[in-house]
């Protein structure tokens, strides 16, 4: 999933400081999941607000909305009746969706209430970790099924480097070493010689490096 | 501020805390009347909407009464409702309201004489910061 943390408080207050109805929008998918923007925070978030308006005696109207998604335009559809309400919209989806309600009605003051972190998912509950850097070109099965690119701190592809120790990465020890258990797996598996074979250097071209993205699907496109 | 008679909304435990209040009843201890008691089966289900509605609505102190943390009959209710009280302050932190309005108070169900003195204390500490600021 995609995770994310909440905006601190103050700074979606200043953001929205000039408004007096805001529309809260939330998702369903990943945000709800992580705990983040999902109709429970929604209404958090509405009601920290309407308590701030209160305590600055301005008169707030704050409003609630969770859409399926805010990836996909259907969903996004289902507001076209209530955003004409309001003067600000906050989105605490992931970063695609406050850019998907941008794009759908332009003359919104859309903000964003979530910072979005990473791909990844929950290790225990309450706890979310990295697992995926979306470089477009998979290859864990050549590292034990384990991600050197988003959970190496150096994205090394021939690690591990000097500054492996006790199975921790040097840039603290809460951060495993993922070349250390990538060694450790492979040996497990007897495999520990595919690590030696040759391989030419990655293209990154399918990653951020190549520029901004796109995916067409000929067989779904109407 | 003296004639201040803040408005609490107090969330409690029906195993400790709601057995605790019959006992001080019974004991003829007076709980403040200015105390709003919401009676939950437990105070893990206490969400942390549940505890800023009370300040959306108006109330100037919000606290939650449980069990102590090794007889909640549900194991870990009181643990989870001490962590979203302190969302909770964290929250008011950044509107900008003392977060000493919420708190949260571990006692058995024997407790009576504890269970108004919490009330008190609680009504003490928000009769000092005075009401939630509205301009």
């Amino acid at each position: 999933m995609i995770v994310a943390e909440s905006k601190p408080i103050k700074e979606l207050l200043e953001m929205v400081k000039d408004f007096k109805k805001i529309l809260v929008v939330g998702c369903k998918g990943c945000v709800t999941v992580c705990n983040v923007g999902g109709a429970k925070e929604v209404g958090i978030l509405a009601s920290s607000l309407r308590i701030h308006g209160r305590k600055e005696g301005r008169d707030v109207v704050v409003g609630e909305h969770t859409l399926e998604r805010q990836c996909d335009p259907e969903y996004i559809d289902e507001l076209e009746e209530i955003v004409g309400d309001y003067d600000a919209v906050i989105s605490i989806a992931c970063g695609v969706g406050p850019q998907f309600l941008s794009e759908r009605y332009p003359e919104k003051k859309v903000f964003p209430g979530v910072n979005t972190k990473f791909m990844g998912g929950a290790v225990e509950h309450g706890v979310w970790a990295e697992r995926c850097a979306g470089c477009g070109t998979c290859a864990i099965h050549l590292f034990g099924g384990l991600c050197p690119i988003a959970r190496c701190s150096k994205s090394l592809l021939n690690g591990p480097c000097g500054g492996s120790s006790h199975g921790k990465c040097e840039i603290s020890k809460d951060v495993d070493c993922i070349w250390d258990m990538i060694v450790n797996k492979m040996t497990e598996q007897g495999r520990l010689s595919e690590l030696l074979e040759f391989r030419p250097p990655k293209s990154w071209t399918t990653a951020r490096d190549g520029g901004p993205r796109k995916m067409i699907r000929e067989e779904l496109v109407k | 501020m003296d004639d201040f008679k803040p408005q609490i909304v107090a969330f409690c435990c029906s195993n400790c805390a709601s057995s605790a209040a019959k006992v001080s009843h019974g004991m003829k201890k007076a709980l403040p009347d200015n105390i709003k008691l919401i009676q939950v089966p437990c105070t893990g289900r206490i969400e942390t909407l549940h505890l800023l509605k009370p300040f959306e609505e108006g109330a100037d102190g919000v606290y939650v009464a449980g069990c102590q943390e090794d007889s909640c009959q549900y194991i870990s209710g009181i643990t989870k409702a001490a962590k979203r009280v302190k969302q909770v302050k964290d929250i008011l932190e950044g509107l900008g309201i003392e977060p000493e309005r919420i708190d949260v108070f571990q006692m058995s169900a024997g407790k009576g004489q504890e269970f108004v003195e919490v009330a008190n204390r609680m009504v003490d500490t928000v009769k000092g910061l005075g009401p939630v600021p509205t301009a």
